[in-house]
């Protein structure tokens, strides 16, 4: 069975962009919710009844071709920044994580699925893929669920479709969602009528980072609300459709925002690059803040092509957990700051001046010292 | 896409349940904020029913739609009752959804875009998804004679309904 650290030493290649670095979707992702027939539900379920599930399932999980020799472990064994790890990767919930033995994680070598057992369902399964490929990840995910049902008798309503502990999964029991990067839309001030747009289709969209409505990194997630009612790929297909859109917007906004006010734009990307090249304390909120607008620049030809997976591997490395499993001792706030500087400073040292990309920019300040931008 | 009102590009589209018929308004922006359409505070049923505004992180927990509770009725199959729904949120098993069907019925509505399930269907479970599909659309041409007063049509319909239902027990 693969190890911990094997299974984290990599970025997984979704993490990297790839092909579609340059579009505003990160990352594709589907969940599908199943539960066992004749079993409680894991939250109401006694502490042996939620054994026997599991027991039944892990098996099951573990036979299937794609999760060959994959990361399998009950969550009682993983300490906590493993755990959390694992959630600052998506490979498994908050909620997963708050759970002990009883319940487990499934991983396979890639990084691509990640199957939950015993969380709010009996079993979360998740496909993720770089870019826009929402209909691919079901695809696997879906051929995924199919093979398992030769294996488990899942608990299924010919009217309500696959029962889930919460009626708000009920039917297709699929959470579809992507990440989208879109600091054009946010610099331009249009995010706030584009995410009130897609709101209004009955789509949620929340910021991955920060609280309530502020949104750290220019970072979004869109996703279906409604799961019974439409086919999967009802649901899929006008996701693709508004998430389509949503990039074009952003493009729009990006060229737009380039050619009214390069100046502008070259001032944030400088100061981000600045602030990244030469912090020694830097928190994860304003790390993240910057990297989000040094990736911008990559995409304005501010940096060689290399730095938008640069942005976003970094993105992921300066997290709490990450840099304490980087260390392999536990931080005070203040030393993760301290460490996250010296990671960023690190990665960014081979990173060629934004000047010297700007060619672009015809008027190019000399000694701009009060800024009007901001 | 136009909006409906004017001939400028919707943006906003909206889609509601009105009498069991779905309805589509599409609307551009000035017409959807003339129609307090983006009035976040006029809208509040429409987004309390979709899983709320934006930064909210999910749909609506169950208990939170308001559901009428039932004196007492406990799940034969796990011992879960209506007053654990409202603590947790959550059903106990699988059978509870038959045990709380009528609140489940209720809970389901607005909470989707439908209330029957249109995707995947487990292998093995074809044929009675099948039967049931069938006995839905006969139970709207039931209504469709009762209200056209073809009572006779109206109880051949019935008949097969029930020959369909039985089949399924």
């Amino acid at each position: 069975m693969m190890r911990f650290s094997t299974l984290i030493k990599h970025p997984a290649n979704w993490m990297t962009g790839g092909r579609e670095s340059r579009g505003a979707v990160l990352t594709s992702r589907i969940r599908l919710a199943r539960n066992l027939r004749g079993h409680s539900f894991p939250g109401w379920a006694k502490r042996g009844e939620r054994a026997a599930a599991l027991d039944l399932m892990r098996p099951a999980v573990e036979e299937l071709a794609p999760m060959k020799n994959a990361f399998s472990q009950e969550l009682g064994d993983l300490g906590p920044v493993q755990k959390q790890v694992l959630v600052e990767r998506h490979l498994i919930s908050r909620e997963l994580a708050a759970r002990g033995n009883g319940s487990a994680a499934v991983i396979e070598r890639r990084q691509t699925f990640s199957l939950m057992l015993n969380e709010e369902d009996h079993l979360r399964m998740q496909a993720i893929r770089s870019g826009l490929q929402l209909s691919e990840a079901y695809e696997a995910l879906s051929a995924l669920d199919t093979e398992l049902e030769d294996k488990l008798e899942f608990a299924f309503d010919a009217k309500l479709g696959y029962l889930t502990a919460c009626p708000s999964n009920l039917g297709t029991g699929l959470r579809a969602s992507a990440m989208l990067h879109l600091p054009g839309l946010v610099l331009s001030d249009k995010i706030g009528q584009v995410l009130q747009a897609v709101n209004k289709i009955g789509l949620a969209v929340r910021g991955i980072y920060g609280e309530g409505t502020e949104s750290l990194g220019n970072l979004y997630q869109i996703s279906n609300q409604s799961t019974l009612g439409e086919s999967e790929e009802t649901i899929i297909r006008r996701l693709e459709r508004v998430i389509s859109e949503v990039s074009m917007h952003e493009q729009n906004a990006r060229e737009k925002l380039f050619e009214d006010d390069p100046e502008m734009v070259a001032d944030k990307i400088g100061r981000a690059y600045g602030v990244l090249r030469h912090a020694h304390l830097i928190d994860s909120k304003e790390a993240l803040t910057h990297l989000s607008l040094l990736r911008f620049g990559a995409i304005l030809d501010f940096f060689n092509e290399d730095t938008v997976a640069l942005c976003d591997t970094l993105l992921m490395d300066i997290q709490p957990a990450h840099l304490q499993l980087h260390t392999g001792t536990k931080l005070s706030p203040e030393e993760r700051d301290s460490i996250r500087a010296e990671i960023v400073r690190s990665r960014l040292q081979s990173l060629d001046s934004p000047d010297n990309h700007s060619d672009k920019l015809e008027a190019k300040p000399e000694s701009d010292s009060d800024n009007p931008g901001d | 896409m136009k909006c409906d009102f004017c001939d400028k590009k919707a943006t906003v589209f909206l889609t509601q349940l009105v009498g069991g018929k779905m309805e589509k308004v599409c609307l551009c922006d000035g017409c959807a904020k003339e129609r307090g359409v983006t009035d976040p505070t006029g809208f509040s049923l429409a987004e309390v029913l979709l899983g709320g505004a934006p930064g909210s992180p999910g749909p609506v927990p169950a208990g939170q739609v308001a559901v009428k509770t039932g004196g007492g009725k406990t799940c034969p199959s796990c011992g879960f009752s209506l007053e654990d729904l409202q603590r947790v949120r959550r059903f106990g098993c699988s059978d509870c959804y038959r045990t709380f069907s009528a609140e489940v019925g209720q809970m389901v509505q607005g909470m989707h875009k439908g209330t029957s399930h249109a995707g995947k269907v487990p292998e093995g479970l074809m044929g009675m998804q099948v039967r049931q599909q069938r006995i839905e659309e006969l139970r709207e041409q039931l209504e469709q004679a009762i209200a056209s007063e073809s009572y006779e049509e109206a109880a051949g319909i019935r008949d097969e309904i029930q020959n369909l239902t039985e089949a399924k027990a």
